[in-house]
């Protein structure tokens, strides 16, 4: 609680931060926007929250992906948060305070936690009161189903900012290690690229796609599956096409278990950089 | 009674064997065998130091930045930690604070009772520069480091008073000038009332009133029973301040010992005679004269113990001699600050 204290003090007296996180969760009651969106174009008629993607349970999937769009402008305060004590050399007089470097890694952890279930429970609320409004059904059993969503959205954003938590204390610099995230982001891809070319020849037993989902943004991004090939729209779409369209769209175990992994990788790692490293 | 004492020995011999720390036990070893076990507690418990150092040794690739330096520092002295720059002052403080890793040999705050992040709770450290959060006022600052100390917020305004930033209080940390900001990482040093300073270059890239001012509140923080640890290049400002010094050079120490001890000895005389195989004869029999050398039209005669200048003189007198020079001096620290670093230099192997 008191590390919790001590790092909730720091980022609440710099404005910028206070201004980012405010916004940060701003945009995400703001997402009630959406259900405003009319299109009215003579024949063509376009009312956003009539498509369905308001309706329980599918309203979890679809706002819990969309939100998690967001998360990439929150990744900002953390990597701010962390570079600041490097470039502003606090880090050393913390520790030269009495704090410990598992106590300094600690409060930003607890932080990071706490700014997640913030988040999941204020989409939680959004999309409660969005559906309360719009969806079709209103059956509590259809109203808390799939709720899983929820879990793999705090899951997803624990992962991205812890990523981007060791991002940074390994880079030691804010603006280069969101640099450095978008360079990852295209490294996983090249990879990806790289196994879907030679990797069956090489080992014919695996396909890129078994050993690409325990790439960490990938395994983040498998989290929440696209939720807009679900819409009846779509669908419908899909069916004239002829093509019969089956795609699983539940949050698996798996990609839970695997994130989890990464992020007490990346928790570890980051303890381990600050206890090798020289001030 | 001797079954017992004999089991008592192979206990305390088996302890330090677990404890990797034979150098300690064999003391301890020692004085149980002559039966002196009140004094050795007594022992313990006066000098348990506030911070010590074993061999502790900092190596960057090829370089040594810090030589196997072993230190004590004892409750209420005030310490002078002298070296010119680069000598391995601010590696061996790094250390010892938590930012910098040993390469091997360890340090023990409080005797090993506390970690190392307990004891710097209850210690206040300024490194070279100042650092705080520049988007915070000088007032938000000390709280935050209060509740990193764990220690109340009552004596913030007591100390931003001493270092007289009271009236700057709500000013935000990036609008003060670099005196100002020293004086504040004082005032955060000791926002905890802190049993230990430690104070790196206080007065680095100061003017000369920021360094008169930082000097007083040493002073005035000394006087009022806090130990210091004062690690600076500048000679005059550890005489000044200090009641110990400890030399380091090159990472390595030259010497530790009481400042006036260090900077005075017993002083050297400058003589000369007409006759200057007598007076050298008269001068190597004396018990009180050390080393003798020559130094232009003088000898120079350096003491090893307390001497009556005037008894000296009549004896000389006694002995046939007739001085045509006479005076005793005493050397200033920088003198022999250089002396010290500088003979020890030849003698140090280079390994």
């Amino acid at each position: 609680m008191r590390l919790l204290q001590i790092e909730l003090y720091k980022l609440w007296h710099n404005t910028i931060s206070k201004v980012l996180i405010f916004g940060y969760f701003l945009l995400i009651l703001s997402i009630s926007i959406l259900s405003t969106i009319k299109i009215d174009l003579g024949p063509v008629k376009f009312y956003l929250a009539e498509q369905g993607i308001f309706n329980f349970p599918y309203i979890w999937h679809f706002n819990t992906f969309m939100i998690a769009l967001l998360k990439i402008f929150f990744a900002t305060i953390i990597v701010a948060m962390v570079g600041n004590e490097y470039s502003h050399k606090t880090l050393k007089q913390n520790l030269i305070d009495g704090l410990s470097k598992s106590e300094f890694l600690r409060s930003k952890v607890y932080a990071i936690l706490l700014f997640v279930l913030t988040s999941t429970f204020l989409v939680f609320i959004v999309s409660l009161i969005l559906g309360g409004i719009y969806s079709d059904y209103n059956e509590m059993a259809i109203i808390f189903k799939d709720l899983e969503y929820l879990v793999a959205y705090s899951i997803k954003l624990f992962g991205f900012f812890t990523f981007c938590l060791f991002l940074t204390i390994l880079i030691k610099k804010a603006a280069f290690s969101l640099g450095f995230l978008f360079l990852w982001q295209v490294i996983e891809g090249i990879c990806y690229g790289l196994m879907k070319w030679k990797l069956s020849d090489i080992i014919p037993q695996l396909s890129a796609e078994q050993v690409f989902v325990f790439f960490p943004l990938n395994a983040i991004g498998n989290l929440i599956k696209e939720p807009f090939s679900r819409l009846s729209a779509f669908q419908n779409i899909a069916d004239q096409i002829g093509d019969g369209f089956t795609k699983n769209y539940d949050v698996s175990l798996i990609s839970i278990l695997i994130v989890l992994v990464w992020s007490f990788i990346f928790i570890r790692g980051s303890y381990i950089l600050l206890k090798r490293r020289d001030l | 009674m001797g079954f017992f004492k004999n089991s008592v020995l192979t206990f305390n011999v088996f302890k330090g064997i677990l404890a990797r720390d034979r150098k300690l036990i064999i003391p301890n070893v020692k004085l149980l065998v002559t039966n002196k076990v009140s004094n050795r507690f007594n022992f313990m418990q006066i000098t348990t130091p506030l911070l010590e150092l074993n061999n502790l040794t900092k190596k960057y690739s090829s370089l040594i930045a810090v030589n196997s330096i072993s230190l004590k520092l004892i409750k209420g002295k005030v310490y002078g930690l002298l070296g010119p720059n680069g000598s391995g002052k601010s590696t061996t403080l790094g250390m010892v604070l938590n930012v910098i890793n040993p390469t091997s040999g360890d340090f023990k705050w409080y005797g090993g009772k506390l970690t190392t992040h307990q004891a710097l709770q209850k210690i206040g450290a300024i490194i070279e520069r100042p650092n705080f959060y520049p988007y915070m006022t000088a007032k938000q600052n000390l709280i935050l480091i209060c509740k990193i100390k764990q220690c109340s917020v009552a004596s913030i305004k007591e100390q931003l008073q001493l270092v007289g930033l009271w009236d700057r209080r709500d000013s935000k940390f990036n609008t003060f000038s670099l005196g100002m900001k020293q004086r504040l990482a004082i005032a955060a040093a000791l926002v905890n009332k802190p049993e230990l300073l430690i104070l790196d270059e206080p007065t680095n890239g100061l003017d000369p009133e920021g360094i008169l001012q930082i000097r007083k509140l040493i002073k005035k923080i000394a006087g009022l029973g806090t130990t210091i640890l004062l690690a600076s290049h500048l000679l005059d400002e550890v005489e000044k301040v200090c009641t110990d010094v400890i030399v380091l050079k090159d990472g390595v120490k030259y010497y530790e010992g009481p400042v006036n001890e260090m900077s005075q000895s017993y002083g050297y005389f400058e003589i000369a005679s007409e006759s200057e195989k007598t007076l050298l004869t008269f001068l190597e029999k004396h018990p009180c004269i050390g080393e003798i050398q020559k130094v232009n039209n003088f000898l120079k005669a350096t003491l090893i113990d307390i001497i009556d200048t005037e008894e000296f003189f009549k004896e000389s007198q006694k002995a046939g001699l007739n001085l045509s020079h006479f005076s005793k001096k005493k050397p200033s620290l920088e003198e022999r600050f250089l002396s010290l670093t500088q003979i020890n230099k030849n003698e140090t192997p280079t390994d």
